[in-house]
């Protein structure tokens, strides 16, 4: 379909790009993406992929925006306490850009859930906050050839990676089992510097758009580490994919996706 | 059509348009042809006709003529390279 003389505008600045063009927004147009998580990551990814003109974007959550929420997570606001988070989330969307169709699932995912949730997308980010949701999406994109982007951030730190199937190492190949339960603080006791996820979801969505559009180098096979006190990037080189890994490997021990137990960093906990 | 002896495949008027939509309004227009056709692009004097054919060339596409139409807009003539 052409470009109507609205989008021609709207999305200019990318169609001038030689690497973009009026071919590469369509793509972007026509691409699905997934973001799993609401908050601190998925707020500013969210709202980058919404003005880009990704034509479907997902949401899942299924928390209420809390007060204690809005230091970071810039896609809800006062007025929208109380509601649930992918309401919000819409109407942000929907407001930003009339492209974007945006689909909600007021859920956390669960082994159950999950690989139905991303099934329909082209790309899938992982904004949560908890391990065991961590390894679950990475497990659930494995097994059903997603690529996935990864990051977590706490306290003045962030990190992030990415997962395409056949092209390098999955979160389990690098992290291999969620830590113990209570070893690590949730960003809740730990606390996070608001732009944090500014600057990491941010890098998640672009992400996104450089897969859809398939240009440049991704952050497959590298951990891309911010330390925002040092003000210090490291793009931390990976081992290649193991063979030995228990879900991407080639002899894999995790065929059915597990739920471990839940640490769930709800700040705002009534 | 025909312009300046050369067979026009397609016509696009960015006379409507300021900078940078100009030039969007060309690109998009190119986009939709096949290699080696042939775009006729009207603007006007002045800004558009300094700085869209810079950069279509620079996008690696042919620059074949620009024609005065002697009413302040000129026709831009342009082959499509491959993408």
């Amino acid at each position: 379909m052409a470009l109507t003389d609205d989008q021609m505008e709207r999305y200019s600045r990318h169609i001038i790009l030689k690497e973009v063009g009026a071919k590469g927004q369509k793509k972007l147009l026509d691409a699905k993406v997934l973001v799993i998580g609401a908050g601190g990551l998925g707020s500013p990814a969210a709202m980058y992929l919404a003005a880009a003109g990704v034509g479907t974007i997902g949401i899942a959550d299924a928390d209420e925006v809390d007060l204690s929420n809005l230091q970071r997570q810039i896609i809800h606001g006062t007025a929208d306490l109380g509601k649930a988070k992918v309401k919000s989330a819409k109407e942000t969307i929907n407001a930003m850009n009339p492209d974007v169709t945006v689909h909600t699932y007021r859920q956390f995912v669960t082994s159950e859930n999950i690989l139905e949730l991303i099934q329909d997308y082209d790309f899938i980010i992982d904004g949560t906050d908890n391990f065991p949701a961590k390894f679950l999406i990475n497990d659930a994109c494995v097994m059903a050839k997603k690529p996935f982007s990864h990051a977590g951030i706490i306290r003045f730190k962030g990190q992030l990676m990415t997962y395409v199937p056949g092209e390098g190492p999955c979160y389990r190949c690098i992290f291999k089992n969620p830590p113990p339960k209570d070893a690590v603080p949730t960003c809740k006791q730990a606390g996070v510097i608001g732009a944090m996820g500014g600057v990491i979801g941010s890098l998640q969505a672009m992400e996104a758009i450089k897969y859809i559009l398939g240009v440049g180098k991704l952050l497959t096979g590298y951990l891309l580490t911010y330390d925002a006190i040092e003000q210090e990037f490291h793009k931390v080189k990976l081992p290649s994919h193991t063979e030995n890994c228990a879900v991407c490997g080639d002899h894999p021990t995790i065929t059915e996706l597990i739920d471990y137990e839940q640490e769930v960093c709800t700040d705002g906990l009534k | 059509m025909e312009l300046a002896g050369i067979k026009i495949d397609e016509t696009v008027d960015i006379t409507d348009k300021v900078c940078p939509l100009t030039f969007v309004k060309a690109k998009v227009a190119l986009e939709e042809l096949e290699e080696g056709e042939i775009l006729a692009i009207r603007m006007n004097d002045g800004e558009p006709v300094q700085n869209v054919p810079r950069s279509i060339k620079e996008e690696g596409h042919q620059i074949l003529k620009l024609l005065d139409n002697s009413d302040g807009t000129y026709y831009l003539i342009v082959r499509k390279a491959e993408d």
